[in-house]
């Protein structure tokens, strides 16, 4: 009599409904691009919850940050965004720079020629992650060649930047006050010509492969099927999550801080931001991976232009570090944002008028962004999680500092 | 508006809470504003129409000393439609740090909320999920404290080596 | 020529029609050879049990070799089209690269997952293994290189191949892995409905021959290029086509390589692989490529049978090796050209497409089997003639369709 209860109850605890799963999608993950860690909740295939955990990566880069110099702290900011570390050595000696210039007592100018190669260096820095970006992006759809297409550009560009200062990586190349002397550019030199036309037929290489990419990948059907209208993140959201760089424009917010809060001499270019809309057409949906995706690949044509209008310009001549003794910069605090590959990186730096700052603060762009994942991925499939963390294209170097 | 119209906006509207203003030093002018207010002064500052900071740049907490009594946090804010920033700062002892969150105004506040409580230990009133985020979840202490002690041993393994 | 492949030595028995080809064998060809003091002591039947394990053994010998020539070509193919040279250390051009690969997996530690389920975790690849290889006993590479002609044979060909799929299932239920599980599932339901418009497109095939048999199916295509089935009606060029998607999408290649899909499910049903019965699932792959790639020749591209009626160009063993790899590269190129498609377009692919046009074809079939009774010039005729039609308009409303657009121009600054 017992044992017929319990089986009784037991059926009446059966539920209809398959249960959910609950998978962990890394650390160790071929497409996370990084140590991200993901807690999915699935039903069958379709996500019900996605929940990032990060810190895998973390560093504690503020806290080294306090017991540094500011000069010692730059070869860290190298290991934020290891795709695209020039422009973050730029995003901090701006922040420092600004503090430096706030300070009456002092004289403090960043030199022409500084200028115009950090803005040179770091648009093939943007060049050089826009196309890690495409290559892993295909790769995380399921092409494989792309990524191989991109990483043969990019080593091309690596060879650039390591010309200029040695390293293929972490270049350590911007300083505070200008750029690093190490491999020295003698203004009008023959090493400086042969090195500006090496860039120039990087340039007349790459800029019909783009097109060539454009073919391959984005006008490919499969690769649309697979990303328009996935996971649109809408203009207001964007903003609130704090999404920035080519994730804003994605969402059609057109904004640029090279044009609209211009830094360094990026008001002397001519070149367009490419924002998304809609392509009824196409079926491409404002805000979703493929608009996001789309961004890079017409940004990377805009680097072209700055990069072309310097050439023919020409560097100009002069030193290309500041005349300064020391990096001390007066009491105060700063926050100032630039425009890196990703989005908007912030430094919030706290002086006390001594050599180390007191306070570091980088915010991150991928750090804001990736927070929207979880929002962005409710209710789509396994495989759009992939092609959401590929289309916000997150380093994770920088998520966790 | 330029950041001493907001600070004139702000203290007209919320009175005592505005603490001041603060111009003396290099850089960025701050207003200063009480902790138990900061929610309210941030739902006014991103819902009114002549201001409508829409977006969160970034939320950072401060130490600045051992004798220090206060941690601060900071709030950069960016309105996008009128291109304008303001930079809020608050203060809340070591002893017992916690105020409102912004999380509900601006969503990207939650993950920078919950930075500041791992490495701070600014405690988030009202935040849905307030965990560590870059630290494992068994951490002890807050390490960008300035009083911090780095741990002998964690989990057994033994830190500085 | 040695006298061993010559004509003379291998009288021609009629395959269709013999019930024990190995016992015609053994009397026409073996026992007059033999010296009469020996002939008397062995039974026809030992002999011809003889011949079957001789030849089944040339076939388990040679068949594990086509892997491992299939998969340096996938390198090299792949290195091609990614401007790389692919593997070029091991011997002449890399050419024994494959070979090793494959001693580095012998040697390699096989790893059994503890919490997992041990017998079938080991019995996963043998399963998928033999059933690979199964299928190449019914495939007739010439005119007398087939294991078994039997008449039901391209029916034991599906049969044999819907195995496989359980061997993935094993695997990726007794690995005790999540990704392994979601793998093998999406491996399940993929092979599932893609083996329906698989099955439909044969079925068009029977339906014209009048016959389940391999050899008779290449039989009927004897005379040239033009009475290759795919050719022999409108319909049967649609199902070749769905035949050769479908049958990408049963050896799970890209674009349909979901269940292994690397950048989604790590690795999927063969996740906790290691060593030798990771070879084995790798080598199966291979020779699953092979194997369909060999089926679609044979029942839509002629078989062995050459372009012209009594020539030998494309035809023969080697016209047939040929092409059914012009067939393996084919699938390599899209391989390494296009992206993958997610598990609810894949569904929408098959289920929407694929099945309805399958019945379309053999809906069609049946009437072009009532206009036309024998296969003669006229119907050969108006059906390439629909064909050249069919494509032509299909190409001009594609490229409607698909022509470039002017790219949205980005708004300015």
């Amino acid at each position: 009599m017992e044992s017929t209860q319990q089986t009784e109850s037991k059926i009446i605890e059966l539920k209809p409904f398959t249960d959910e799963m609950i998978v962990n999608m890394g650390p160790q993950h071929p497409s996370t691009h990084g140590v991200l860690r993901l807690e999915l909740r699935l039903d069958g295939e379709i996500v019900r919850e996605a929940i990032p955990h990060i810190g895998y990566l973390h560093r504690c880069f503020e806290k080294h940050s306090e017991n540094l110099s500011y000069p010692q702290i730059i070869p860290f900011t190298d290991r934020m965004d290891y795709v695209a570390a020039m422009n973050q050595n730029w995003g901090f000696c701006l922040a420092v720079e600004k503090l430096l210039e706030a300070d009456e007592t002092k004289d403090f100018e960043v030199p022409e020629r500084a200028e115009y190669l950090r803005v040179l260096i770091c648009e093939l820095n943007r060049i050089a992650s826009h196309l890690l970006s495409f290559g892993t992006y295909g790769m995380d759809i399921g092409a494989f060649t792309p990524f191989l297409y991109a990483f043969r550009d990019r080593e091309r560009l690596l060879l650039l930047f390591e010309k200029v200062c040695g390293a293929r990586l972490t270049y350590n190349y911007i300083r505070i006050g200008g750029v690093s002397e190490i491999i020295p550019l003698e203004p009008g030199s023959i090493a400086e010509q042969n090195y500006l036309d090496e860039i120039e037929g990087f340039l007349d290489y790459f800029e019909p492969k783009i097109d060539d990419y454009n073919d391959l990948l984005t006008s490919n059907s499969i690769f649309s099927e697979r990303t328009m209208g996935v996971a649109v993140m809408s203009e207001e959201m964007a903003l609130s999550y704090g999404a920035t760089g080519p994730n804003l424009r994605g969402s059609g917010v057109d904004w640029d801080l090279r044009r609209d809060e211009p830094y360094s001499i990026y008001d002397r270019f001519e070149y367009d931001i490419p924002v998304a809309k809609d392509i009824p057409e196409l079926g491409a949906v404002l805000g979703d991976c493929w608009s996001r995706y789309k961004i890079r690949m017409d940004e990377m044509k805009e680097s072209v232009k700055i990069v072309r209008q310097i050439l023919a310009e020409g560097l100009p001549d002069g030193p290309v570090m500041a005349d300064m003794k020391a990096v001390r910069p007066p009491k105060g605090e700063i926050y100032f944002r630039s425009e890196a590959p990703r989005g908007e990186l912030g430094f919030y730096i706290v002086s006390d008028g001594t050599p180390k700052p007191v306070r570091v603060k980088g915010r991150s762009p991928c750090f804001s962004a990736l927070s929207a994942l979880q929002e962005l991925s409710r209710g789509l499939m396994v495989a759009d999680i992939i092609a959401i963390i590929g289309s916000i294209d997150i380093v994770m170097g920088e998520v966790d500092r | 508006m330029n950041p001493e119209e907001i600070y004139k906006t702000l203290s007209d509207k919320f009175g005592g809470a505005i603490l001041g203003y603060d111009t003396e030093l290099a850089g960025d002018p701050n207003i200063q504003i009480a902790p138990t207010a900061i929610a309210d002064v941030c739902q006014f500052l991103a819902e009114t129409d002549t201001l409508a900071f829409d977006s969160l740049m970034c939320l950072s907490g401060i130490d600045l000393g051992v004798k220090e009594e206060d941690l601060s946090i900071v709030y950069h804010l960016y309105g996008m439609q009128h291109r304008h920033t303001v930079v809020l700062k608050t203060s809340v002892p070591k002893t017992d740090a916690h105020l409102p969150t912004v999380s509900h105004i601006w969503k990207t506040a939650d993950w920078h909320e919950r930075e500041a409580y791992d490495l701070y230990g600014i405690l988030f009133e009202g935040h849905t999920d307030l965990r560590r985020i870059l630290l494992p979840d068994d951490w002890e202490g807050y390490p960008l404290r300035k009083d911090y002690q780095e741990p002998d041993f964690y989990r057994g393994m033994r830190v500085p080596y | 020529m040695p006298e061993i492949l010559s004509e003379s030595f291998f009288p021609k028995i009629n395959l269709q029609e013999s019930s024990n080809w190995a016992k015609d064998f053994v009397q026409e060809v073996v026992i007059p050879r033999l010296p009469e003091a020996v002939a008397g002591h062995f039974s026809v039947e030992l002999l011809a049990i003889l011949v079957m394990l001789l030849c089944a053994g040339i076939f388990v010998a040679v068949v594990p070799l086509l892997p491992l020539v299939l998969v340096l070509a996938e390198r090299k193919v792949a290195a091609r089209f990614q401007n790389r040279t692919g593997p070029m250390r091991v011997g002449p051009w890399g050419t024994l690269q494959t070979l090793a690969d494959g001693i580095k997996l012998i040697f390699k530690e096989d790893y059994i997952p503890p919490q997992g389920d041990k017998i079938l975790f080991m019995l996963a690849p043998y399963v998928i293994f033999a059933c690979s290889f199964a299928v190449f006993a019914a495939i007739p590479f010439g005119q007398n290189i087939l294991v078994s002609d039997f008449n039901i044979g391209i029916f034991y060909i599906m049969a044999i191949s819907s195995v496989i799929v359980m061997g993935v299932i094993m695997a990726g239920w007794s690995s005790n892995s999540k990704w392994s599980l979601l793998g093998s599932l999406r491996s399940a339901a993929q092979i599932v409905s893609y083996e329906i418009p698989l099955g439909l497109s044969i079925l068009t095939i029977v339906m014209l021959v009048g016959s389940l048999s391999m050899s008779q199916i290449v039989a009927s295509q004897a005379g040239g290029i033009f009475t290759w089935l795919i050719f022999r009606s409108p319909f049967t060029f649609l199902a070749f086509f769905i035949f050769f998607i479908s049958a990408i999408a049963e050896v799970n290649r890209t674009p349909f390589d979901l269940p292994e899909a690397e950048s989604e499910i790590v690795a999927g049903f063969h996740t906790e692989y290691s060593g030798m019965r990771f070879a084995l699932f790798f080598i199966a792959e291979y020779a699953n490529m092979f194997a369909v790639s060999a089926i679609a020749v044979t029942l839509f591209l002629g078989g062995y049978e050459g372009v012209l009626p009594g020539y030998d160009f494309l035809g023969g063993l080697p016209g047939f090796v040929l092409k059914t790899l012009g067939l393996v590269f084919l699938m390599m190129w899209l391989r390494w050209t296009l992206p993958r498609l997610r598990v609810d377009q894949l569904m929408n692919l098959c289920w929407k497409y694929f099945i309805p046009i399958s019945f379309f074809n053999i809906f069609g079939t049946g009437i072009w089997g009532l206009i036309f009774e024998t296969d003669d010039v006229w119907s050969i005729g108006i059906s390439c003639a629909i064909i050249y039609i069919g494509l032509i308009s299909a190409y001009a409303i594609a490229g409607r369709i698909f022509a470039r657009k002017p790219e949205p121009q980005p708004s300015s600054a």
